[in-house]
């Protein structure tokens, strides 16, 4: 067998060949791995850094201003709202602007000198995943630190923690998934199909018999688009249907407002989509653009699966220019917290801001001519 | 159709110049010509030669480096919307979707173009009586010659001013070649002129004038009689018991310029100029029979457009030079 | 001495169409065989029941000496191929794609640098060694192509329409290569759409609707449909008198 070279090894020589002077294909092929190690690496994190407090404290007392300030001076929370009385605490939840309340009873340290077991509600918003056992658990840390100072200095104290997780009282992760499934599902469909479509017909010839008609490229860029449209609302209505029948996810605000935001975030998918296919010069090239530049991001930078509360800062702020990101706040708004406009006008506005952004990109980038 | 009266004055179709270059390669250099109204015009020359890149510049889809061109007096450059309303484009290759069938594929770009298949059952009558039986089959389960002629038809539904069909016999065997040049004479006969491109010499003699093309230079233009009345040698058809020794033989003769097999004769040409080719045939004949070949015929022929291809071009090199 | 190519009834069907109806011929060793027919005719399935790529429905045929049907890895070792659509992978150089073929086909390094420098040198690509197959003229691709096939001395060589868009000379002078490797013993089996080049074939056969319509050397062919030219055979038998379109597409 001396001296003879293997059919194998032959084969394998070439395919190495192919891949490392397919230069599009492998620059992506590099950079994905990267890209994973450092994204999971970054998010699969269970700890949470900056937990949004609120207190209500309707009798303010040595004890109550104690315990306040072990939160207070904890890193891992921050106080965002004091106030005497509940009524803060919904409007604030539902606008997502604490993580976690702390609700005091009446006259906090004379029950606790009188050595009753004393309550302390803990509510969290476990409209985020992971964050509402975590974020109790830390809470709850602090409060039994406390509790054990004040047992040093000799008296008997008891202090229960009380949790009600809002929003998800079950904390059932089926709850927590499908306003992020409809939105992977839709960018699944709407970039990644696009994408390939387009570069399909580049690839089949038949695009130029369309270029050399009196079709602009912005129609032909609507026909293709229209039909993965309506096919990703009827997804939409799909998994609805199916969540809410075989899981019993809850269903709490306005359909009507939550197709229409899948509309408005289909749009920006097809965008994108478009965007890709034109970018690129093949099909396999599209597919993977499409997956590392919509599928991936979206997946792990949309607060889907893993908290943005626990990224680091700046991933933090690369997860601003995830459309998913805005679409996942807006459908567990609709779905866990019943919120309407009023509530996710921020949201629905950036996605505005970006589909235009897309669209004018997508439009120009489509070439009138082949080169 | 057309929704602006347009300016027409000159051919159809005129070429000036034209240059293109992709990096490292010359597509095109230099090239020009005209196609003059109700003529079928051939672009004739191998795969590589430039056809394509022409084609798609003058259908607007590339811009020329240089030079310019004129389709129905609008500019390739300028004027892209305005021709590509007017033009019926048949790229290499069938380009339709195989997973539609026959009637779709047509009456699709009988839309996109603004009309409907009734509004050209017209001027495709001729060709869609041919495939009419199989018009709800999916194009993909098509033969070659089938799917041609519908390619045909959806470039001609929307009655172009001017048809350009890129290699539309490639691929497809010699009777549907010929059927399919049959179609176009006829088209040619109602006034529409043809720009049809090919690599098959011998559909060169069914056009009114064609350009020889090879490595992007336009070798020739004109008709196909013209361009082999000019080939420059006495040729002779040579016919022999062993073909492949006899070919050796004749380029061992002293005074050969070429030979090359034609089918079942060889033609060699004679590098003498000044001498009557019943001499030459004489010459053959004695020097043949003295090698010991049985069955030898010799006669003189007039040259063909395949002939004069192969002397216009040269020998053919593994790399193509860029000119500086 | 057996037949290089020996071909019995063979027959493929797919459901219910019969592709290949029962066709019989053979072909000697070191003979030029032409096998023509229309698109669709029959002649793609019956070359790649040949050449081991699909399976007989009936009959039986043996390719140098080994059953297509029982031993088409042995059928495959000792056969080459070059298609028009494929042959050599554009992306590689052309000492990449030598090298390549001669590793599949087994072939000692030794073997791989001395035949592959002949190869070179025969078709004066020297200058051209190194460059990628995809910026070569199709013409030189296709004689390369021819080449490699041959790299591991095959005793059949199938060729699938290997001039189609070549220009005029260089078609001749691949029909060159071919007399060349028939003269030293190799079986040649080409398929084309150039009946000027079935000319030049020791025998032919013409395929319709699956059947073989006509076989025998080009003259025989010629003088029993009285025909002057190949082609002229050609049109009738495909396209009977009076019908325009073929009776399947």
């Amino acid at each position: 067998m001396a001296g003879r070279r293997s059919a194998l090894h032959a084969f394998i020589i070439k395919e190495m060949r192919h891949i490392l002077r397919d230069r599009q294909t492998l620059t992506i092929l590099l950079l994905l791995p990267l890209a994973m190690v450092v994204l999971f690496g970054y998010a699969l994190r269970n700890d949470i850094s900056d937990v949004r407090l609120a207190v209500v404290d309707p009798t303010p007392d040595y004890a109550t201003i104690a315990l306040r300030s072990r939160f207070a001076g904890n890193p891992r929370f921050g106080i965002v709202a004091t106030s005497q009385t509940t009524n803060l605490l919904e409007p604030l939840f539902r606008r997502g602007g604490a993580d976690l309340a702390l609700i005091f009873p009446p006259r906090f340290a004379e029950s606790l000198s009188h050595g009753v077991p004393t309550r302390l509600l803990l509510i969290g918003d476990a409209s985020d995943p992971n964050t509402g056992s975590t974020m109790a658990a830390y809470a709850t840390a602090v409060i039994a630190s406390y509790q054990a100072e004040l047992g040093a200095t000799g008296q008997a104290v008891r202090i229960i923690p009380q949790l009600r997780m809002r929003f998800n009282p079950t904390l059932e992760s089926v709850n927590l998934f499908v306003p992020g499934l409809i939105a992977l599902v839709l960018t699944l469909i709407t970039a990644l199909m696009t994408a390939i479509s387009l570069s399909r017909e580049k690839e089949r010839g038949t695009l130029e018999i369309l270029l050399v008609s009196p079709l602009h490229p912005w129609q032909i860029i609507l026909g293709k688009v229209v039909p993965y449209l309506l096919l990703a609302l009827g997804n939409v209505v799909t998994a609805l249907v199916a969540a809410w029948a075989v899981f019993h996810v809850p269903f709490r605000g306005s359909l009507t407002l939550l197709l229409l935001s899948s509309v408005l975030y289909s749009m920006v998918g097809l965008a994108f989509g478009v965007l890709i296919a034109a970018l690129t010069s093949s099909q396999r090239a599209a597919m993977l653009g499409a997956l590392v530049g919509t599928m991936l991001p979206s997946a792990l930078l949309s607060g889907m699966i893993f908290p943005i509360a626990s990224l680091p800062g700046w991933l933090r702020a690369v997860t601003y220019i995830v459309p998913a990101r805005w679409f996942i706040v807006i459908s567990r708004g609709i779905m866990l917290k019943g919120v309407g406009v009023a509530y996710l006008w921020k949201e629905l506005a950036v996605l505005t801001v970006m589909l235009t952004v897309l669209l004018i990109a997508a439009v120009r980038s489509f070439n009138p001519r082949l080169a | 159709m057309t929704d602006q009266p347009v300016q027409r004055s000159g051919s159809p179709l005129e070429v000036r110049g034209i240059s293109r270059r992709f990096e490292e390669t010359v597509a095109l250099a230099d090239v020009s010509f005209d196609v003059k109204a109700g003529e079928l015009f051939g672009l004739v020359g191998p795969d590589g030669a430039g056809k394509t890149t022409l084609f798609r510049i003058l259908t607007t889809l590339l811009v020329p480096d240089s030079g310019s061109a004129k389709v129905l007096g609008l500019d390739v450059v300028r004027d892209l919307w305005a021709i590509r309303a007017r033009v019926g484009y048949m790229p290499g290759r069938f380009s339709l979707y195989p997973d539609l069938s026959v009637e779709e594929n047509l009456s699709f770009f009988a839309s996109v173009f603004g009309t409907s298949i009734d509004e050209g059952r017209a001027i495709i009558a001729p060709i869609y009586q041919q495939i009419e039986p199989f018009k709800d089959r999916r194009a993909g389960a098509l033969s070659g010659g089938m799917k041609q002629k519908l390619a045909l038809c959806c470039a001609l539904v929307h009655r172009p001013e001017i048809l350009f069909l890129d290699e539309p016999t490639t691929g497809v065997d010699a009777v549907s070649r010929r059927e399919f040049w049959d179609l176009l004479g006829t088209l040619k006969a109602s006034g529409l002129p043809i720009l049809a491109s090919t690599a098959y010499m011998d559909e060169a003699t069914r056009c009114d004038r064609v350009a020889l093309i090879q490595q992007g230079h336009v070798l020739a233009v004109d008709p196909p009689a013209a361009i082999a009345a000019r080939y420059p040698h006495p040729l002779i058809a040579v016919h022999a018991n062993e073909r492949h020794k006899l070919i050796q033989a004749l380029r061992d003769y002293p005074h050969a310029k070429s030979v090359y097999p034609f089918g079942d004769e060889i033609h060699y040409s004679d590098a003498r100029t000044g001498i009557a080719p019943d001499n030459i045939v004489q010459e053959l004949r004695a020097y043949l029979t003295g090698r010991g070949f049985t069955d030898v015929r010799a006669n003189s022929i007039p040259a063909g457009v395949e002939d004069a291809f192969m002397e216009l071009m040269g020998q053919p090199e593994p790399v193509v030079k860029v000119a500086a | 001495m057996t037949a290089a190519i020996d071909v019995k009834d063979l027959t493929r069907r797919f459901g219910s169409f019969t592709a290949v109806d029962s066709i019989s011929f053979d072909v000697r060793q070191g003979e030029v065989f032409g096998f023509l027919g229309a698109n669709g005719a029959g002649k793609t399935t019956a070359t790649k029941m040949l050449i081991g790529l699909l399976a007989p429905t009936s009959g039986q045929a043996s390719v140098a000496g080994f059953d297509v049907s029982t031993r088409a890895d042995d059928v495959r070792r000792h056969i080459g191929y070059m298609s028009q659509r494929f042959s050599l992978y554009e992306d590689l150089t052309v000492r990449e794609n030598i090298t390549l073929y001669g590793g599949i086909y087994g072939l000692t390094d030794a073997e791989i640098r001395d035949r592959g420098e002949a190869l070179i040198r025969e078709l004066h690509l020297e200058s051209s060694s190194a460059e990628r197959v995809e910026s070569l003229p199709l013409g030189w691709k296709q004689k390369l192509a021819f080449s490699v096939a041959m790299l591991h001395q095959p005793a059949v060589v199938f060729l699938d329409e290997p001039t189609g868009g070549v220009d005029p000379i260089t078609r001749r002078q691949f029909w060159e290569m071919i007399y060349t490797v028939a003269e030293r013993g190799t079986t040649v089996f080409v398929t084309t759409h150039y009946l000027d080049e079935a000319e030049y074939c020791d025998r032919i056969s013409i395929m319709v609707d699956g059947r073989i319509a006509a076989m025998g050397t080009p003259i025989e062919v010629k003088q029993k449909f009285g025909a002057a030219t190949l082609d002229e055979v050609f049109v009738r038998l495909v396209r009977p008198a009076g019908t325009q379109t073929p009776q399947h597409t």
